[in-house]
């Protein structure tokens, strides 16, 4: 049996390096359109302070862009390292979006993103402008193939279990493409992004204009990112909205989690604005409710019932029993291919064949299993709530605060009179760390939310993990904390020198601080 | 759809010509990065060197970024096996690749002999750590592996780090090196001129020499001392992958029975000799375009003769030589083959003909005034 201590150390790995990647990401998605839309402007008028913007951003742009590719390998390298039987188990599905991400939008993003540094003098400005859009569209479909890979880990569609192969296979590649869960994550996730990348030159340029210089430069920057940034900022949370509407058990466990909905309730359901969840006893403790509202969120209706927890903790307790006579009859045919009586009972059962491999984290020996095991394994099925419950909350309570700036933003924009509210400058300028805590959270709550799976019921995260030794893990983990933490410093370090020294970096000629070679 | 037996076949060519792509055009790269702290004196002369590789090192990381993911997509067996059996390789090459992304683009935003002599040497780190693992790793292919398999399927390696480094294998990891550090010095002569030129022609001189003896030396080990492994059992090429199911042997001598059967593949030993040997004439007769697609040819040479020579293997088993994985079991299925293969033919000529463009671009000679007249903006 795989130690617990080994799986605990693969996931934190795991959940670190992803959470260090997502810093850069959701930067990159949303600073490249601002980048599209700065210098679509230069190229329509001509005037070149808007060419200075698109390169001044551009240049933190390439220093946040580093950190982001360096950060992206560890993620493709780890799914071999550290997630070997996972590899195996659904690399012909999940492999299959990785590597076409690399070959549609990845060459795209980084061949592009070299000529848009390096092309300036070597091509014509309608040649850069495509350069740029090009970065962007790569940019953005590579999130897209990512999302598609991280669907199906959600909501795994389009493909069935071989015996034979001891994996399981695609059968619908259009299914696993159209998948409704990785279409709203798509537009829910590079939504987040633009936001991140609306509110970084939102707060930098409110901070150059609390301070009275560059002031032309920062006012024009201000109202792009005001604009853009409340479109972003409206989309990603009814787009967010919707992919908790999202049909597919994995997110009705989550959906229940999150709201901490003990009990399937008479529909329309009330939504817990803020509860206490007592886990123990699964109840909450207190709450305070608001009639109908989770109802019509969660169902788009009146009359639809939305599953609380301990229905759906007794519907997956017939799954894992189900499921325990599939792990039995695949043994049997593992052993011997032919077998007909057991091929039989494992057609029955396959469906459940996932919650039936949920037991091995506690037998291995499956003539031992015992009612109060099966206990175990089902309180599994349902992720913690209290965690859920707090980071949802935190992300939708960002959301709105974000949707309140950027709409005092852009409504100050539109009368040209935000850089004399100082209130609002220095609110934008406090607001930066917001979008980046927001993404954190959601991501927390969108994976946390799958466990105890990597593939919801189909492939618990305990049979996931390689076969390496606890040693291993304490120094692979040691060796990126180090890694990370200087490159974490180094790049922060580049980043406000940078921001400080303003568009003077770019050594036209035309700013305060200018830079000197 | 294509047959599976041949759906398998190609993708056997596929990843060979994804790892090829890898090596020339993230290798040339790498190359210039071994050389740099070599061949640029000062640092005016180490931003020249730099910025030849500067607007394209990172859509040719892409090589190999996707070669990692179309092993995923192809042969998950062999990427969870591979990369979690050399765990503490696989972390060397991405801890060394660490150093590339901030080097290139961090180093000459600071201008500080100590923070830019720091970054030359990341780059030398992450040019020369992964062609020298990928090279031990290909050692280690050809004597065998020590992974075995239980009934689900899931693999437990029982190496060390420190076994991997055994003398054959490490020379295999000068030949791989000395290939992509050849390979950077002709690219190298292409872009600069004058003094620097000079120097990565004769270090392509040295490289070049290098390559040619430790992959001959290599080769005479492998048929003196290395025994392959043969696969014993009737293969079914149209069959559903199982690893399972055959009984392989070893046997002296077997890793040349493929150039036995077939002499027409003992031409990719020989393209290694003549590439090399006609990349250092046409260098040094100022044909160096020429020349940079000759010492390609001598990259698909090497990566050519290894692979015609573990044919059909691709990661065979020191514990269990049954369980050893090859190109008809441990793939895909047909349905994810020919998907992927749609998406290859699709989008490979795409990315060949925007890369070109680029490079087009980007053209011409490097030189010390074109980093001074673009201070704020080059590498």
């Amino acid at each position: 049996m795989v130690s617990e201590q080994l799986v605990d150390l693969s996931r934190l790995q795991f959940a670190a390096t992803a959470l260090y990647h997502f810093l850069f990401v959701p930067l990159t998605i949303g600073m490249v359109w601002m980048l599209v839309i700065m210098e679509s402007v230069y190229v329509m008028t001509g005037k070149p302070l808007y060419k200075d913007m698109t390169r001044f951003w551009g240049k933190l742009f390439g220093i946040n862009f580093a950190l982001g590719v360096t950060t992206g390998i560890t993620l493709e390298f780890q799914f071999g390292t550290n997630w070997a039987y996972y590899s195996h188990y659904v690399g012909d599905i999940f492999g299959a979006p990785l590597a076409i991400e690399g070959l549609m939008a990845f060459f795209l993003e980084s061949t592009m993103i070299g000529l848009f540094f390096f092309g300036w003098d070597r091509l014509s400005r309608k040649q850069h402008l495509m350069v740029t859009l090009l970065m962007a569209v790569g940019t953005n479909l590579s999130a897209l193939w990512i999302l598609i890979a991280n669907g199906w880990m959600q909501n795994p569609v389009g493909a069935e279990f071989s015996y034979v192969t001891m994996r399981m296979e695609m059968t619908d590649f259009w299914a696993v493409l159209f998948n409704p869960d990785a279409q709203a994550k798509f537009v829910h996730t590079v939504s987040a992004g633009y936001v991140t990348g609306a509110m970084f030159v939102l707060s930098i340029s409110s901070w150059y204009l609390l301070k009275g210089r560059d002031v032309e430069f920062a006012k024009r920057s201000f109202g792009i990112a005001a604009a853009f940034g409340f479109a972003s900022v409206c989309s990603v949370i009814v787009l967010g909205d919707e992919s908790g509407y999202t049909v597919g058990e994995a997110q009705q466990t989550k959906l229940a989690a999150m709201e901490a909905m003990w009990e399937t309730e008479p529909a329309p359901a009330p939504f817990n604005l803020i509860a206490i969840p007592n886990e123990a006893e699964m109840k909450n403790d207190f709450a305070i409710e608001i009639p109908w509202v989770m109802g019509i969120i969660g169902t788009r209706s009146l009359d639809k019932q939305i599953p609380g927890i301990r229905d759906i903790k007794l519907k997956n307790r017939e799954r894992i029993v189900s499921g325990i006579e599939a792990v039995k009859a695949l043994d049997v045919l593992r052993r011997n291919r032919d077998d007909a009586a057991a091929k039989k009972v494992f057609e029955e059962h396959k469906a459940d064949l996932g919650f039936g491999l949920l037991l091995k984290k506690y037998v291995s020996d499956f003539s031992q299993i015992t009612p109060a095991i099966i206990d175990k394994a089902m309180h599994d099925t349902v992720p913690r709530v209290a965690p859920m419950f707090w980071s949802f909350r935190l992300m939708v309570a960002l959301g709105f605060a974000m949707l309140a700036l950027f709409s005092l933003a852009l409504w100050h924009s539109v009368k040209g009179d935000f850089a004399d509210k100082r209130w609002l400058l220095r609110w934008a300028l406090l607001s930066l760390p917001m979008p980046w805590l927001a993404c954190e959270v959601g991501w927390f709550v969108a994976e946390y939310g799958r466990q105890p799976w990597t593939i919801y019921g189909v492939l618990p995260t305990h049979l996931s993990v390689s076969t390496l030794s606890v040693e291993s893990l304490y120094g692979s983990l040691a060796g990126f904390v180090g890694f990370y933490t200087v490159l974490l410093v180094v790049e922060m370090f580049l980043m406000v020198k940078f921001a400080r020294q303003g568009p003077g970096s770019l050594g036209t000629g035309r700013y305060a601080n200018e830079a000197h070679a | 759809m294509l047959d599976y037996e041949t759906l398998k076949l190609i993708w056997w060519l596929l990843v060979g010509v994804l790892l090829v792509g890898f090596a020339i055009m993230d290798g040339h790269d790498m190359g210039v990065g071994t050389l740099l702290p070599f061949v640029g004196k000062n640092d005016l002369e180490r931003r020249v060197v730099i910025n030849t590789v500067g607007p394209h090192w990172d859509g040719n990381q892409v090589w190999f970024i996707t070669g990692g993911g179309a092993i995923f997509a192809a042969w998950p067996l062999v990427y969870a096996t591979a990369f979690s059996g050399f765990y503490w390789a696989m972390l060397a090459v991405l801890w060394a690749l660490f150093f590339r992304p901030v080097g290139f683009d961090y180093r000459s935003k600071i201008n500080n002999p100590t923070w830019r002599g720091v970054w030359d040497w990341g780059l030398f780190v992450g040019g020369a750590v992964p062609p020298l693992i990928f090279g031990v790793a290909f050692g280690n292919l050809f004597q065998g592996v020590p992974f075995s398999f239980d009934d689900h399927l899931v693999s437990t390696y029982s190496g060390t780090f420190w076994a991997l480094l055994n003398p054959f294998a490490l020379l295999a990891g000068v030949v791989s090196t000395a290939m992509i550090t050849f390979h950077g010095a002709i690219y190298l002569a292409h872009r600069t001129a004058g003094e620097i030129q000079w120097r990565a022609l004769r270090a392509a001189g040295f490289f070049g020499g290098l390559l040619l003896l430790a992959f001959a030396g290599a080769g005479l080990w492998l048929w003196m001392a290395v025994p392959g492994y043969v696969i014993q059992s009737v293969v079914d090429g149209a069959a559903q992958p199982d690893p399972l199911a055959k009984t392989v042997i070893r046997e002296a001598g077997a890793w040349f029975a493929n150039y036995r059967r077939y002499p027409a593949t003992l031409a990719l030993p020989v393209l290694v000799f003549a590439g090399v040997l006609a990349a250092q004439v046409l260098a040094r007769t100022g044909r160096t375009m020429a020349a940079f697609w000759a010492s390609a040819l001598a990259i698909v040479g090497v990566i050519g003769t290894a692979g015609a020579a573990l044919f059909p293997f691709i990661m065979p088993s020191s514990l269990d030589p049954n369980a050893s994985l090859t190109v008809w079991d441990s793939v895909s299925s047909r349905l994810t083959l020919s998907i992927m293969l749609w998406a290859t033919l699709i989008f490979m000529p795409i990315i060949i003909l925007y890369t070109s463009w680029a490079y087009r671009v980007m053209g011409g000679k490097v030189t010390a005034a074109y980093v001074r007249e673009n201070s704020h903006s080059a590498y």
